[in-house]
């Protein structure tokens, strides 16, 4: 085990690394008038871009390698829930119906 | 303008279903810091310091290999290096508020928070953003710092994994879906997700961070219609 006071370091130099990251453009923004247009543009991007970077592997892979069949459970969740996302656009429905598919295809031998 | 109280209120209704996600993952952050060795305190200061769960998990699993510092360092920053594009994003409609206040917000800025904060800016000019952004960031950072604190203490009761955690993926599901309003948007989500499995191997978790790059500028692409 890495000694405490490393750990410390290496947890206040990754909090303030982070912190950094998230204050970078909130921050430089104060001496720009405007947005270029096309940063502007390729911002619209970034929630579907990013959230699809994240949901889909955690979706997809299986213990670390990409399984898209029907012997993956939290694919066929996921797809369920995509759908009740998409028709109802709510958020705590989609968790519910995805949770429920999940779990209940668990049960199934 | 939206009141203060008002906007704080809504964005608050908004992040309480995400709350069925975060509060096992945020139980087992600090169950897992307390099963590979390190102390509650180091759980807590990682949910204080760094509060970003996904990078935290990384560290933890890393500590406990006994992998050198740097490494660990380094894994987070990248991890957390999406944060970039939530900054940028979020960057113009901050601007009117003062470095004090951005830099609070920034320090609490979250996938959650971003991910709804724009949706709602985007949607509706008139609701007071500083108080909308803080209803969803708050209540965030305030159950996961309580679930950490609860997951050490609960410890090794605590399983490897909840099935709820699977919450945690379902609610950015949930989110991303509406934001897929176009062709180049559909694009930007599924070369996004494409690249980010394929660079799941990637050393130092830069899969996500290239994946999510790579959408961002195939979005731009197809809608520029270069390849036209």
């Amino acid at each position: 085990m890495t000694d405490s006071a490393t750990v410390w370091l290496a947890i206040a130099v990754a909090g303030v690394g982070t912190f950094l990251i998230r204050f970078s453009f909130i921050f430089l923004f104060e001496y720009l008038s405007e947005v270029p247009e096309g940063v502007e543009r390729a911002l619209r991007f970034v929630p579907a871009a990013v959230l699809a970077a994240l949901v889909v592997p955690a979706v997809v892979l299986v213990e670390g390698s990409p399984a898209v069949s029907l012997g993956n459970e939290r694919l066929l969740a996921a797809i369920v829930a995509a759908v009740v996302a998409w028709r109802t656009e709510s958020i705590f429905a989609t968790i519910v119906v995805g949770m429920v598919v999940l779990v209940g295809l668990q049960m199934v031998p | 303008m939206s009141s203060r109280r008002g906007s704080f209120l809504d964005g608050a209704r908004t992040v309480a279903p995400v709350m069925v996600g975060i509060v096992p993952f945020g139980l087992v952050a600090g169950a897992a810091a307390v099963r590979v060795g390190l102390s509650g305190l180091h759980a807590v200061g990682l949910s204080v310091l760094v509060f970003a769960g996904a990078s935290q998990l990384a560290a933890i699993e890393l500590l406990g290999d006994n992998t050198p510092a740097a490494v660990v360092v380094v894994t987070v920053l990248v991890i957390n290096l999406r944060m970039t594009m939530y900054s940028a994003s979020l960057a113009p409609y901050l601007q009117e508020f003062s470095t004090r206040w951005r830099a609070a917000m920034a320090y609490i800025l979250t996938d959650q928070a971003y991910a709804l904060s724009v949706a709602e800016f985007r949607a509706d000019e008139s609701v007071n953003r500083k108080w909308y952004y803080l209803g969803t960031a708050v209540p965030l950072w305030v159950v996961w710092q309580i679930c950490t604190v609860v997951g050490v203490v609960v410890g090794a009761r605590v399983p490897d994994s909840l099935p709820l955690q699977f919450a945690v993926p379902l609610t950015f599901l949930a989110i991303l879906v509406p934001t897929i309003t176009d062709s180049p948007s559909a694009v930007a989500a599924g070369v996004g997700g494409s690249i980010a499995v394929v660079g799941s191997g990637l050393p130092l978790n830069l899969g996500l961070i290239t994946g999510a790059v790579t959408g961002v500028v195939a979005g731009l692409v197809v809608e520029t219609g270069w390849f036209r």
